[in-house]
């Protein structure tokens, strides 16, 4: 069975621009765009969740089915 | 499927006061996840600081919480947990707090073994006040009190909680965040005091004066030094310089624990009555 | 039936004043002249299932006390001096979160390790100005071993009234000197339980001002969840820095005694109807007080007594109103000068406030009282 597509959320309003989860994603999938970060790459993310679990202000949330 | 931090979290106080990049947010959402896992009941959990930056965490954990003064969390949680043991307790706060002016009510309640988890972030300074140095700090270190240097040897944390009689000791890292729950899910489950260190960062007070430029670099750090209990015992002493070990470091369940101790001194007064 | 009578310590008749006000725990740590109310608490508390600690030093007992309190127990500390300027830090806490607590200090001479076996009443100013910060202050001077068991209930009744920690300061020579007490039966003297919420849950807030200025509190472990930080509040508990209610939230948490005081302060007249000299005194040493204005009456001088039983709030419309009656006020005491002060404000230079003041670690005689009796024109 073909694996869903996981959604990030990026929550703005609580990023402070640390940089953390674009930095230790494992396969490059998010960007900083200005003081933000952003998805760049939605196709290579593997649902690891290590981004939104090292995201200390609780902005990013990865949204798998 | 993203995790549900609202469930503990108090509504409307994000986003919470830390700087970015602190690693005190990352160790808030283990605790979170942790109390998730147990499924703690929100009325039956007390939830105490001292003063500091990782001090202010539960202002946003929705549970019965108490902000102490600085270094005074363990005595306050000490007074709840024996007028209601059967309480959830569970401290947070900073190295300073916890190993500087709360050095002593530490090694205490270590001793006493009583059921609490006391979850320290070490992010070898004081923050909140600007970056001086804690006894946590290693030597060398640039804080805005060792302007050339620091000449203070620092404490190993978990080796102090083991020396003074603590059961359970446990440390992680902000960076391995997804092991943090878990550590903190064993100490809430065993009966005594258990620590958890977790190696922190402090990019703005701590990383700038020092060799980390940034955030990422004081991840890194963490990355690099952190090294399972488990993997170490296949490592030799070289390979081991400069590393830490993470993970569960002591465990042991002979030492009566205080609360069920001072039950027993009830039931010895009331058969002498 | 007859009552329960005993001989005993003053410290001993504080420890069992606390447990007939409903005391279920204790913290503390051991020093003299206050030790034997631990000594008696870690006996009297397991055996109706209170607890007893011991905790590593004043502070950390102090801190034990108020989360105690928080979680419901009516809670109880002794100390004496050095214990007290240690405890300050967390007194003021108990101030500012409003967690009833007591506070038992046996003065003994100071400053520092000072004279640990002598008496004194030289903490009287520490009771009120040691915690930095505008704060309530209640404190109360027994001057007998009944008064003591007395006053610690009421020390209780206050602090859970208006929800402050209270202290009571027996000299070390209350606290030492043995005495026949009648105990009450149970009911006898009124014990004041906690103002617990009355709204659900979800709804409370622990500084709610909506109760008045005494806000319902409730206990950690009781099916209500709240926020306590030493930081100023706002009524739901949680920090603020916000001008006008700090401003309001301070100026409540000191009115809450200010604006009782008549309900705070006790006092004893003695002989002062017609006396033209009044010998204001506290503690043990109003009984020295008590013996030289006898003598001075015997001797044709009209003197008389207002023994001050609660020292903070000060009884300042009483002292003031006896500077109108009176020729000269003596005021004798154990330190330099520290009720004088306090009477020379009352008094409003209406006339003189002789004083005596012995810090060697000996008591006042009756016959120095009576000579500065004699002084007074
Ligand atoms: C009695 C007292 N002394 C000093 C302070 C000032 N102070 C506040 S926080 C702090 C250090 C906090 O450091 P740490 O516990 O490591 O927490 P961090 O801010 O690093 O998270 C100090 C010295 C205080 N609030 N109270
Ligand atoms: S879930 Fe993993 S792979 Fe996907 S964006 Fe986050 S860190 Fe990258
Ligand atoms: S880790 Fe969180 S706060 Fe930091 S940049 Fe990413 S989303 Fe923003
Ligand atoms: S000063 Fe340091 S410890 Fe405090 S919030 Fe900022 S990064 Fe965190
Ligand atoms: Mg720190």
């Amino acid at each position: 069975m073909e694996k869903k597509m996981p959604r990030i959320e990026i929550i703005e309003k609580y990023c402070k621009g640390c940089r953390i989860c674009v930095e230790f994603c494992p396969k490059d999938v998010l960007e900083m765009k200005g003081f933000y970060a952003s998805v760049k790459n939605i196709e290579a993310c593997i649902s690891c969740m290590q981004c939104e679990l090292r995201c200390p202000d609780f902005a990013i949330k990865v949204i798998t089915e | 499927m993203a995790y549900d931090y609202e469930k503990y979290i108090r509504p409307g106080k994000l986003p919470h006061i830390w700087c970015p990049g602190c690693g005190h947010g990352i160790v808030m959402k283990g605790l979170i996840r942790a109390m998730g896992t147990l499924n703690l009941k929100k009325e039956e959990t007390a939830l105490v600081s001292g003063i500091g930056c990782a001090s202010r965490l539960p202002g946003y954990i929705d549970c019965c919480t108490l902000h102490t003064a600085h270094g005074r969390a363990v005595p306050f949680a000490t007074g709840i947990k024996m007028a209601r043991p059967e309480m959830n307790v569970i401290l947070v706060g900073g190295d300073g707090d916890g190993t500087a002016i709360g050095g002593n009510h530490f090694i205490h309640a270590c001793r006493r073994n009583i059921d609490m988890t006391y979850i320290i972030m070490n992010n070898y300074i004081y923050g909140m006040t600007g970056g001086q140095f804690s006894p946590c700090t290693p030597t060398g270190d640039k804080a805005s009190t060792t302007p050339y240097g620091n000449p203070d040897p620092g404490f190993d944390l978990a080796k102090l909680a083991i020396g003074a009689g603590a059961t359970f000791v446990a440390r992680g890292t902000a960076f391995h965040a997804n092991q943090i729950d878990k550590l903190i899910v064993e100490a809430i489950q065993h009966k005594g005091f258990s620590v958890v260190e977790i190696l922190d960062d402090c990019p703005t007070t701590y990383g700038r004066r020092n060799k980390y430029k940034s955030v990422i670099e004081m991840m890194n750090r963490l990355k690099e030094i952190a090294v399972p209990v488990k993997a170490a015992e296949k490592m030799t002493a070289e390979q081991l310089k400069g590393k830490v070990l993470t993970g569960v470091l002591y465990k042991e369940e002979i030492k009566p624990e205080y609360t069920a101790e001072y039950a027993k001194v009830i039931e010895r007064a009331k058969a002498a009555k | 039936m007859s009552k329960k009578v005993a001989f005993i310590q003053g410290n001993e008749a504080g420890a069992y004043g606390a447990l007939y006000a409903g005391c279920t725990f204790f913290g503390g740590y051991p020093i003299t002249p206050s030790t034997e109310v631990a000594e008696v608490m870690s006996v009297e508390l397991p055996k109706i299932g209170g607890k007893f600690i011991q905790m590593e030093d004043e502070i950390g007992a102090m801190a034990a006390v108020l989360g105690a309190s928080l979680a419901g127990a009516k809670a109880l500390t002794a100390t004496s001096g050095p214990g007290l300027s240690l405890k300050q830090e967390l007194i003021g806490y108990g101030c500012i979160a409003e967690i009833p607590c007591v506070i038992f200090n046996v003065m003994r001479g100071g400053p520092s390790t000072g004279m640990p076996t002598g008496p004194s009443q030289s903490d009287v100013m520490c009771a009120k100005w040691g915690t930095h910060g505008d704060h309530p202050a209640i404190c109360l001077v027994p001057a007998s071993v009944q008064e003591t068991f007395e006053e610690v209930i009421r020390a209780f009744n206050l602090s859970e009234k208006y929800r402050t920690p209270v202290m009571i300061m027996p000299d070390e020579i209350i606290a030492h000197m043995r005495e026949r007490v009648v105990f009450p039966e149970p009911g006898e003297i009124e014990v004041v339980p906690r103002k617990s919420p009355t709204v659900p849950a979800e709804q409370y807030k622990p500084y709610d001002i909506s109760f008045g200025d005494v806000p319902p509190l409730a206990s950690f472990g009781s099916g209500y969840k709240f926020h306590v930080t030493g930081l100023n509040k706002m009524q739901d508990g949680f920090p603020t820095t916000k001008a006008d209610i700090v401003q309001a939230e301070e100026e409540r948490q000191v009115r809450k005694v200010n604006a009782n005081v008549d309900d705070i302060v006790t006092f004893e007249e003695y002989l002062l109807d017609d006396a033209e000299v009044a010998v204001v005194a506290y503690g043990s040493t109003s009984r020295s007080a008590r013996y030289a204005v006898n003598i001075a009456r015997e001797q044709g001088i009209k003197a008389g007594m207002f023994r001050i039983k609660t020292f903070w709030p000060f009884p300042d419309k009483q002292i003031k109103a006896l500077a109108g009656k009176v020729k000269g006020i003596v005021i004798p005491e154990m330190n330099l000068g520290m009720c004088s002060l306090e009477l020379e404000r009352c008094a409003q230079g209406q006339v003189p406030v002789l004083g005596i003041f012995r810090v060697d670690g000996e008591p006042i005689n009756p016959d120095q009282i009576l000579e500065k009796i004699k002084e007074v024109k």
